[in-house]
């Protein structure tokens, strides 16, 4: 085990906990928007900075999602230079999605009512790049069927060149784990709409319902080696 | 040429070159280097070459297409050896001339010498120039000596000695040890202790090691790196290979720019010749070591030269930075320790292991050691490569070296460490020029990258510029550096069209400050010093263009206004006939009207004025 404090408390957890993971075990609040307890961490959005400080003096602010922690850390996660340097984020974000109703909660709770009007804002944004989808669709469900594109400024989430990609199944996972609700499917009867493509679904033998992409049963049928007959009800009808 | 297996078999050859090389006739070297390429060295080499034929003097006079010589300003670069005389600005006419006269009986042709704009003297030999006399070439000076591709020539100046005295001789702790003790930091930006790199990666646990050389230099203005990869391939390739065999290493990789032609044909000519040679690959001199290289082209992305981002790249993958908490030396290139070092860095091995610790230690100051190689540019009367001592200060690098200011203005900021670096003004003249010491004064060593400012230049509008460079080349990956720079260049934008706020300088502070702490690579994290040096050194000129609207330099242009003066102007039409929007008119011999609604603020009319007739407010 290895031992550590926060905000001057001392914890200890095996090699290979990070600095969020330990926090979140002793109710330590660190807020987050990139992170997803069952995907890897990629360190995007910065809002999880806590600071470091060394025995010697100094000090600095890391992504506590992708930290691990080491014998002796000293974290504080919320110093004056945590928080300023954190609302000075959350400005940002806010200022690339005024409208997103998940980034205007995150900048309430810093206190941040409004964007900041010196700001260039983007009514119609509310992506905020975090990269969730991309990595449920890759780690999760194991398809990759879509990936960042461009670079800095002109980044945006996508399937390759804007088309229907074949290798999606329509799961709708990226949909889940969107913190800012962006990614939208649409259900029509015996069709899903998303990411340009059009699914057929399958209908629960019992209750009608269409419950899942056929893409997704043949998928599904293939990695897990299950039946097709698993299929005919819907997980409520099961 | 046949495989060498032993020392015995090395040694004897690399006298056989070095005998070669010192009973060399008179030779011409001409320069080579991108620069001189585009003044058209390319057909005064050839020009040479027949030249010498014609007149019979093959057996005794030998003309070298050679890499940089580093005068980028004076190109074509035409040096007789062993006279020493250097001719500037050769044309083809002059060819015949230099073969007979000078490189035939040695007489000095007057009008082909450098003239030494301060005193207006002729100088006969490079090293007497001042651009040449101050500095330290002793990584860049072989350039002039060498055809780059030849391995002959670079065993003749002592080539590959350095890894048969490290292969024969000292065992990799050895090595380590000595270049712990050199002091050698990393010439590509950050500075870190090379010996201590290579520890750490010698020490951490892995399969395979990689040895990687940064060639990915994307500064705008700076081709250092580019020009010792193209100059002297073999001296980059021979400090690899030391650095692979003190490490552990059987595999490297060299990661180039595609934007580089000719590094890329270079280094490639140079590892097949070290191959055949049996200085690379397997059974490196019969002594059991293996080493292999690779090269690999980068699509030119600036943050490619970010260490993990490099290695994303190098694994085909989008090269986008990650959290550094885990060390590339412990896992880098395909999750295994890997040792990064740039060119430049390299290319110094050889002579810390060649000359010795003591050597190089004497050379440069207490925590920066050995000599950098900058790219001198801007505004200033010497444009080229200068390689100096750590220590030097900015003042000698720019006025000495650098013959100070064009045109005789006034000199303003001088930005080091390429686009993220600050911007030092005339109260920084007298910096030491080392990592620590830039450092402390808001800018930085970078790659070596050095930009002349005078006063003709705004400060704001070269913040404006940079973090628009720096918006468009940030991955995008994360918040502070996509958003918050994205954020910065608009503030100044508008401040440079006369849209700034009372408050904006504190709003760039603030973000400035988010950003520098809160980004994920060193690009983001320097993104701020281009703003906050400017603020902090040139506040006056924010203040000029929020408050009064005015832009002192007079370059912004929705701030400055062209007026005909009535007292100078001579009616002689030149500037109507250059207006690109017909918006001066005027009957000849008589004051020229200029019309502002439809005057674009090009500033052709001013320099087309030869009676300072055009006013700029």
């Amino acid at each position: 085990m290895i031992e550590f404090t926060i905000d001057g408390k001392k914890f200890s957890a095996p090699e290979g906990t990070t600095i969020l993971q330990a926090a979140r075990q002793h109710n330590i609040y660190i807020p987050t928007l990139c992170h997803n307890d069952s995907l890897s961490d990629y360190g995007a959005c910065r809002v999880c900075l806590v600071e470091l400080r060394w025995p010697k003096g100094g000090g600095k602010l890391v992504t506590s999602c992708l930290y691990p922690v080491s014998e002796g850390l000293d974290v504080y996660t919320r110093s004056e230079w945590v928080l300023k340097t954190r609302r000075g984020v959350v400005e940002l974000i806010l200022a690339r999605s005024p409208k997103s109703e998940p980034v205007k909660k995150l900048a309430a709770e810093m206190g941040i009512t409004e964007p900041n009007p010196r700001f260039v804002q983007d009514p119609d944004n509310h992506c905020v790049l975090c990269g969730m989808c991309i990595r449920a669709c890759e780690e999760v469900v194991g398809v990759s069927a879509i990936n960042f594109s461009g670079h800095g400024v002109t980044r945006k989430v996508c399937t390759p060149f804007n088309e229907a990609n074949p290798v999606c199944i329509g799961c709708g996972a990226c949909s889940y784990v969107c913190p800012t609700n962006v990614i939208k499917f649409e259900d029509s009867g015996s069709t899903r709409k998303i990411w340009e493509r059009e699914f057929q679904m399958r209908k629960c033998e019992q209750c009608g319902d269409s419950f899942m992409p056929k893409a997704q049963v043949e998928f599904m049928k293939k990695k897990l080696n299950i039946p097709d007959e698993f299929f005919n009800k819907c997980p409520d009808c099961r | 040429m046949t495989k060498l297996n032993t020392r015995e078999e090395f040694e004897k050859l690399s006298a056989e070159m070095k005998a070669k090389t010192a009973a060399a006739p008179t030779t011409i070297s001409i320069c080579g280097g991108t620069g001189c390429l585009a003044y058209g060295a390319a057909k005064i080499i050839s020009a040479f070459e027949a030249e010498v034929e014609k007149q019979g003097l093959s057996g005794s006079i030998r003309v070298l297409a050679t890499g940089c010589h580093g005068f980028c300003e004076r190109g074509p670069l035409v040096l007789i050896q062993p006279l020493g005389v250097l001719y500037t600005r050769v044309q083809d006419k002059h060819i015949a001339r230099i073969v007979t006269e000078t490189a035939k009986d040695g007489k000095i042709i007057e009008e082909l010498l450098y003239v030494d704009p301060q005193t207006n003297e002729k100088i006969t030999k490079e090293e007497d120039i001042p651009f040449y006399k101050k500095q330290m070439r002793i990584v860049f000076g072989d350039n002039g000596s060498i055809r780059p591709t030849s391995i002959e020539d670079y065993l003749g100046i002592g080539g590959y000695s350095a890894l048969a005295k490290a292969l024969f001789t000292m065992k990799p702790e050895q090595i380590i040890d000595d270049i712990k003790k050199s002091g050698l930091r990393g010439r590509g930006g950050g500075g870190f202790p090379t010996g201590r790199k290579w520890e750490s990666c010698r020490k951490a646990p892995g399969e395979m090691r990689y040895v990687v050389c940064n060639a990915d230099e994307g500064d705008p203005g700076a081709y250092m790196d580019r020009s010792v990869l193209e100059g002297n391939p073999h001296s980059v390739l021979e400090g690899m290979i030391i650095g692979a065999y003190a490490i552990g290493s059987s595999e490297g990789y060299v990661y180039v720019r595609n934007e580089y032609p000719l590094a890329c044909e270079n280094i490639r000519k140079a590892i097949d010749a070290a191959e055949e040679l049996g200085l690379l690959g397997d059974n490196i001199l019969g002594t059991g070591f293996s080493f292999k290289v690779f090269i690999t082209k980068g699509g030119g992305a600036f943050v490619c030269g970010e260490s993990s981002a490099l290695m994303q790249s190098l694994e085909d993958k989008l090269g986008e930075p990650r959290a550094k908490y885990i060390h590339t030396v412990e896992r880098g290139f395909r999750d295994m320790p890997t040792n990064l070092n740039n060119v430049e860095t390299w290319a110094n091995v050889p002579l810390i292991i060649n000359r010795g610790v003591e050597w190089f230690t004497s050379i440069g100051t207490e925590k920066s050691k050995g000599t950098k190689i900058f790219s001198l540019v801007g505004k200033i009367n010497n444009t080229g490569l200068v390689e100096v001592p750590m220590g030097m200060s900015l003042r000698e690098i720019i006025f000495d070296i650098g013959g100070g200011i064009r045109d005789g203005k006034k000199f303003k900021a001088v930005q080091t460490g390429g686009p993220s670096g600050g911007c030092l003004g005339e109260k920084d003249l007298d910096l030491a020029v080392d990592f620590d010491v830039l450092s402390e004064h808001g800018s930085m060593m970078g790659s070596g990258g050095m930009i002349v400012m005078d006063e003709s230049t705004c400060m704001v509008d070269v913040a404006r510029y940079f973090l628009a460079f720096l918006e468009q080349e940030s991955c995008g990956k994360c918040v502070p550096c996509r958003e918050g720079v994205k954020q910065m260049r608009k503030i100044l934008e508008d401040i440079t069209k006369g849209k700034g706020k009372e408050g904006d300088v504190e709003l760039l502070i603030s973000i400035g400050e988010t950003v520098k702490a809160a980004s994920l690579c060193a690009l983001g994290q320097s993104a701020p010093f281009p703003v906050l040096s400017t603020i902090k050194n040139f506040r006056d000129e924010y203040d000029a263009h929020i408050k009064d609207k005015k832009c002192p330099a007079k370059v912004c242009k929705s701030l400055i206004k062209f007026t005909i003066s009535k007292k100078n102007c001579t009616g002689c039409g030149a500037c109507l006939r250059a207006c690109p929007v017909k918006a001066i008119t005027g009957e000849k011999k008589e004051t020229h009207v200029l019309n502002q609604k439809l005057c674009i603020q090009c500033g052709t009319c001013l320099e087309s004025c030869k009676f300072d007739a055009i006013i700029v407010k």
